[in-house]
């Protein structure tokens, strides 16, 4: 036995032991905050797991497998003109980094034999936060307005925070590697407008299905809402059009498919909670069946899934138990977190863009943490500083940035994104209030 | 001959290097293969989408967790 290697585990189960021993399993607070995990967790799956997630982890998959990465890259490429590489840089995260194990890769591609320093920390900055999951969660969950800011902000300060970073370091030129970039094969030939068209149909799907019930009975928002399973059904027929012309698979296939979806949409018109069930099903067993590029966008789409759905399991517990649902309290005392990240002063937007920029968000978590903290009395600016400083860093990436742009760079990117997070995150208050 | 799979510890990335070894041992080559983690070695091959494949320090595949049949495929071809 190698003592030297196994303190650690030795470490990990003292620590769980301790804390078992301890646990105040007597104290209200305590069965509180566990009663509120359960029921952050219930909420979670009844509300935003089938008909948000699902068709976000097709839409991500769609986008790793269709898109194509290189004809994106060309434009972050040595050659490529400053002011360009800056703008693709800001939001190409949306469609390159849709995992967050990609994002790492490609900045220090950009560094070291592309557009440069700038637009590298440019990507990287805004990378974690313009990726479409992001998006989608942070606005379902957190509110249109922090969604869109969120990824606003973040579009917006990754270019001045590139410029900043070349600007400071602009004496020391980094000698180019020369080497050709690999990039993967191109999907098949279809046009520009085609792809756009496809991914406009499953963003229709998420959109429509989603939509909320407004406030007002009367008006467009509420005829939209009545409407709103009708128009999901005309964008699930679409997407069948575009996946038998444009994707070749067979039209009896797709029919069979729409077969129990009609079905249960008419036997079960106020739940269409199954009609949709059958959908996604159905999509998938035709993907399955289907050619190369059904089955690898059926892969990627399980991918993200497979990665994504356990760590926000995992995520949502912690979040529950510490902070509970909206109103309600954890573990930890509202008080505390009032205190920290209350209202709307500097110093709470500095503690929170501090605190984020170090701390470990695993993909897509940060959303239920923040709910919770925002539950607990946390103000939209602090929340917005949280947002922006959070899932672009923390301690881990921050040694792999180091070891690819040295101690000084990654000392000066992080304290601009902490300086940045914090004033966007004040100024957004500002405007809120 | 040699291969190498480059990439971090996502799981497409695990997932190639285990249809790699595979791959090798359905061939019969009797040679190991190793992942590159290191991204300063990853970016020298001109790789930003990991995994990739890297036989005869030739990139011959980027961004996929490719089929063991593929694989031998890619081998056969670069013999």
């Amino acid at each position: 036995m190698d003592w030297t290697r196994e303190w650690k585990k030795l470490l990990l189960i003292a620590v769980i032991f301790l804390a078992a021993y301890f646990m105040p399993v007597e104290t209200s607070r305590f069965q509180n905050a566990v009663l509120e995990a359960f029921q952050l967790v219930r909420w979670y799956a009844r509300e935003h797991v089938l008909l948000c997630l699902i068709p976000a982890f097709f839409i991500a998959g769609a986008i790793a497998v269709f898109v194509n990465q290189a004809s994106v890259m060309k434009y972050l490429g040595a050659q490529a003109k400053k002011v360009v590489a800056y703008g693709v840089a800001s939001v190409s995260g949306s469609v390159l980094a849709v995992c967050s194990c990609t994002v790492l890769p490609l900045f220090s591609g950009i560094y070291k034999m592309g557009a440069g320093l700038g637009p590298a920390v440019a990507f990287l900055y805004a990378g974690p936060a313009v990726n479409v999951l992001a998006i989608i969660l942070t606005a379902r969950v957190l509110g249109l307005e922090l969604g869109v800011a969120r990824a606003i902000g973040a579009v917006v300060f990754s270019v001045v925070i590139g410029v900043l970073m070349q600007l400071i370091f602009r004496k020391e030129e980094t000698e180019r590697q020369n080497v050709q970039m690999a990039m993967p094969e191109s999907g098949e030939g279809r046009s520009l407008w085609q792809n756009g068209l496809y991914f406009l149909t499953l963003a229709g799907i998420l959109i429509f299905a989603n939509w909320a019930k407004p406030a007002q009975d009367s008006g467009v928002w509420h005829t939209i809402y009545q409407m709103k399973w009708l128009i999901t059904g005309i964008f699930s027929v679409g997407l069948g059009a575009i996946l038998t012309t444009w994707f070749k698979v067979k039209w009896w296939k797709l029919l069979m498919a729409a077969v129990p979806i009609a079905i249960l949409a008419f036997v079960l018109p106020s739940q269409p909670v199954f009609a949709f069930s059958a959908g996604v099903i159905g999509l998938s067993v035709v993907l399955m069946r289907g050619e190369d590029e059904e089955r690898e966008w059926l892969d990627s789409t399980w991918d993200f899934a497979k990665q994504i759905l356990p760590l926000l399991l995992f995520g949502v517990l912690i979040a529950g138990l510490l902070l509970g649902r909206v109103g309600k309290e954890g573990l930890i005392p509202s008080e505390w977190i009032y205190s920290a990240v209350g209202g709307n002063g500097l110093l709470a937007n500095f503690f929170a863009s501090f605190a984020g920029a170090f701390m470990y968000f695993a993909t897509l978590t940060e959303v239920p943490i923040l709910q919770g903290l925002i539950g607990n009395g946390m103000g939209k600016g602090p929340a917005l500083a949280l947002l922006l400083a959070g899932p672009a860093l923390s301690l881990p990436n921050m040694l792999v940035i180091r070891s690819v742009m040295g101690t000084k760079k990654t000392i000066v990117f992080v304290s601009l994104v902490i300086v940045m997070a914090t004033i966007s995150g004040y100024i957004f208050g500002l405007i809120t209030l | 001959m040699k291969i190498k799979v480059l990439g971090s510890n996502c799981v497409k990335c695990d997932n190639l290097l285990k249809n790699t070894r595979q791959a090798v041992e359905q061939l019969g080559l009797g040679i190991e293969v190793n992942k590159e983690i290191e991204l300063d070695k990853i970016v020298s091959y001109g790789v930003m989408t990991i995994p990739a494949l890297v036989i005869n320090e030739k990139v011959v595949s980027v961004g996929k967790a490719l089929a063991v049949d593929k694989i031998i495929e890619l081998i056969k071809a670069a013999e």
